[in-house]
C-alpha cells in the first residue's frame, strides 16, 4: 500500500467513524432533540407530566378566548388527532391567530397546559397576498400542519 | 501513461505556487464584478420587485440575505473540508492554503446567517434565539470555523497546523447534513426548506428568482474573497522562495 493510499483510507476512516458515531448518538437522543411535543404525544402521556416542556400544534378554529381587560388568553392546540387546552397570559407574536401553528412552553396543570411563552411557527411556503386570497376562495381553509 | 501526463499538465502547473498566485490574482475581477452585479440585482429584485408575503408581509424579505448566506456557510465548509482532505491525502500545500483561506469567509457567512435569522425570528416567531435543532447546529458550525482558525494559529509550524486543522475540518463535516436535515429529522421551530423540497420550491417565480440570483452572487463573492485570501496564504508559505524575491524586484 502506498503512503498516499494509506492516507486516503485514513481520511475515509475518519469520515466513516465520525459519521457512524454521530448516527448512533442521534439515534440515542431520538426525540430529545425535538423542539416540541405534539398534542397526540401529550394525550398518550409521552410528554413529561411533572416538568415543563414545549407543545406545538395548530390553534383550533373558534377556540380562542380573550379575557377582556387583561392579557389572558385561552385556546386549544390540535394536531387533528388530539387537542390540548392552553392558557397563557402575556404578549402574543404577530403571527398568532386561529389556524396558525404555534409552539408554547409551559407545563401541564390538571389537564390544562399553562404556558409561559408562546412562539409562532410558520411553514416554508411564501405566497403573495392576492394569490393567498384567491386560493382561500377556491378551497375551504385546509389546516397547514406544522 | 504518456497521454496522461499531457492531460494533467494544467493541473500540475496550477499546483506550482508562482503560477497559482498569478492565476488567482487575475481571477479576482472575474469573480468580484459578477458578484457585485448579481447581489445588486438580487437585492433590488427581493426588496422592490418581489411581492410581500401574505402572512409575514415585508419581514419575509430578510430571506434574501439569510438564505444565500446560509447556503454559502455550508458550501464554504464543504469546500474547506474537501480542500483539507486533498491536502492531507496528496500532500498538496495549495489545497491546505485554500482550506485556510476559506475558514474566515465561511465563518462570516455563518455569522450573517445567524444575525439575519435572529432579526427575522424576533418579529415572526417572537424570539431572537431558541435552542431548536436548526439554530443550534448552525451555531455549532460557527464554532467549528472558529475552532479551526484557533487550532491553526496555535501552531508555529505551518505543516503541522495544516494537518491538525485538516483533521478537525474533516470531523466537522458530519455537522453539514445535520444542519440540512435538522428540520426534517426533528420537530423544530425553524420551518423546512423552501427551495430544496419535494414537489419543488414553495414560492412563486417572482419571489424565487431574486433568491437564486442572490445565491449565485454570494457564490461569486466567495470565489473572489477566496482568491484574495489564498494569495495571502501563498505569500506566507512562500516567503523565502526565490520567485517572490524576483516578483518583489520587478
Amino acid at each position: 500500500m502506498t503512503p498516499r493510499r494509506k492516507r486516503l483510507y485514513t481520511v475515509l476512516g475518519i469520515l466513516g467513524g465520525v459519521g457512524l458515531a454521530t448516527l448512533v448518538a442521534v439515534k440515542a437522543f431520538d426525540n430529545n432533540l425535538s423542539y416540541f411535543y405534539d398534542p397526540s404525544q401529550v394525550a398518550t402521556g409521552k410528554a413529561p407530566g411533572d416538568k415543563s416542556f414545549r407543545i406545538g400544534g395548530m390553534v383550533t378554529q373558534g377556540s380562542l378566548k380573550r379575557t377582556p381587560g387583561s392579557l389572558e388568553v385561552s385556546f386549544t392546540l390540535t394536531d387533528f388527532a388530539n387537542t390540548v387546552p392552553v392558557s397563557y397570559t402575556g404578549l402574543l407574536p404577530d403571527l398568532f391567530r386561529e389556524g396558525q401553528g404555534i409552539i408554547a412552553h409551559g407545563r401541564l396543570q390538571g389537564g390544562v397546559f399553562v404556558a409561559d411563552e408562546v412562539l409562532a411557527k410558520h411553514d416554508e411556503k411564501y405566497t403573495p397576498p392576492e394569490v393567498a386570497k384567491s386560493m382561500k376562495k377556491m378551497q375551504p381553509p385546509a389546516g397547514d400542519k406544522t | 501513461m504518456g497521454k496522461d501526463v499531457g492531460t494533467w499538465t494544467w493541473f500540475h502547473k496550477l499546483a506550482s505556487p508562482p503560477h497559482f498566485y498569478r492565476i488567482a490574482g487575475r481571477m479576482i475581477p472575474w469573480f468580484a464584478v459578477p458578484a457585485a452585479i448579481l447581489i445588486v440585482a438580487s437585492t433590488y429584485g427581493g426588496l422592490v420587485m418581489a411581492p410581500a408575503d401574505y402572512q409575514q408581509k415585508d419581514a419575509f424579505r430578510i430571506i434574501y440575505v439569510h438564505v444565500p448566506a446560509a447556503w454559502l456557510s455550508l458550501m464554504c465548509y464543504m469546500t474547506m473540508a474537501s480542500a483539507a482532505a486533498v491536502g492531507l491525502i496528496w500532500r498538496i500545500k495549495l489545497a491546505h492554503a485554500l482550506a485556510a483561506a476559506s475558514a474566515p469567509i465561511g465563518a462570516s457567512f455563518t455569522l450573517v446567517t445567524l444575525v439575519a435569522g435572529s432579526l427575522w425570528g424576533k418579529p415572526m416567531w417572537g424570539t431572537w434565539w431558541t435552542w431548536d435543532a436548526r439554530l443550534t447546529s448552525e451555531l455549532i458550525l460557527l464554532f467549528l470555523y472558529l475552532g479551526y482558525m484557533a487550532l491553526r494559529s496555535a501552531f508555529d509550524d505551518l505543516t503541522r497546523a495544516d494537518r491538525a486543522s485538516a483533521v478537525l475540518a474533516l470531523v466537522g463535516v458530519v455537522n453539514v447534513p445535520i444542519i440540512h436535515f435538522s428540520v426534517v429529522w426533528w420537530n423544530s421551530l425553524h420551518q423546512g426548506s423552501t427551495v430544496l423540497r419535494k414537489g419543488g420550491p414553495a414560492m412563486p417565480a417572482e419571489m424565487l428568482w431574486p433568491l437564486l440570483v442572490g445565491a449565485l452572487g454570494y457564490t461569486f463573492l466567495y470565489a473572489a474573497l477566496a482568491c484574495i485570501r489564498v494569495r495571502g496564504e501563498v505569500l506566507i508559505r512562500e516567503r523565502n522562495a526565490s520567485w517572490l524575491k524576483e516578483l518583489e524586484a520587478a
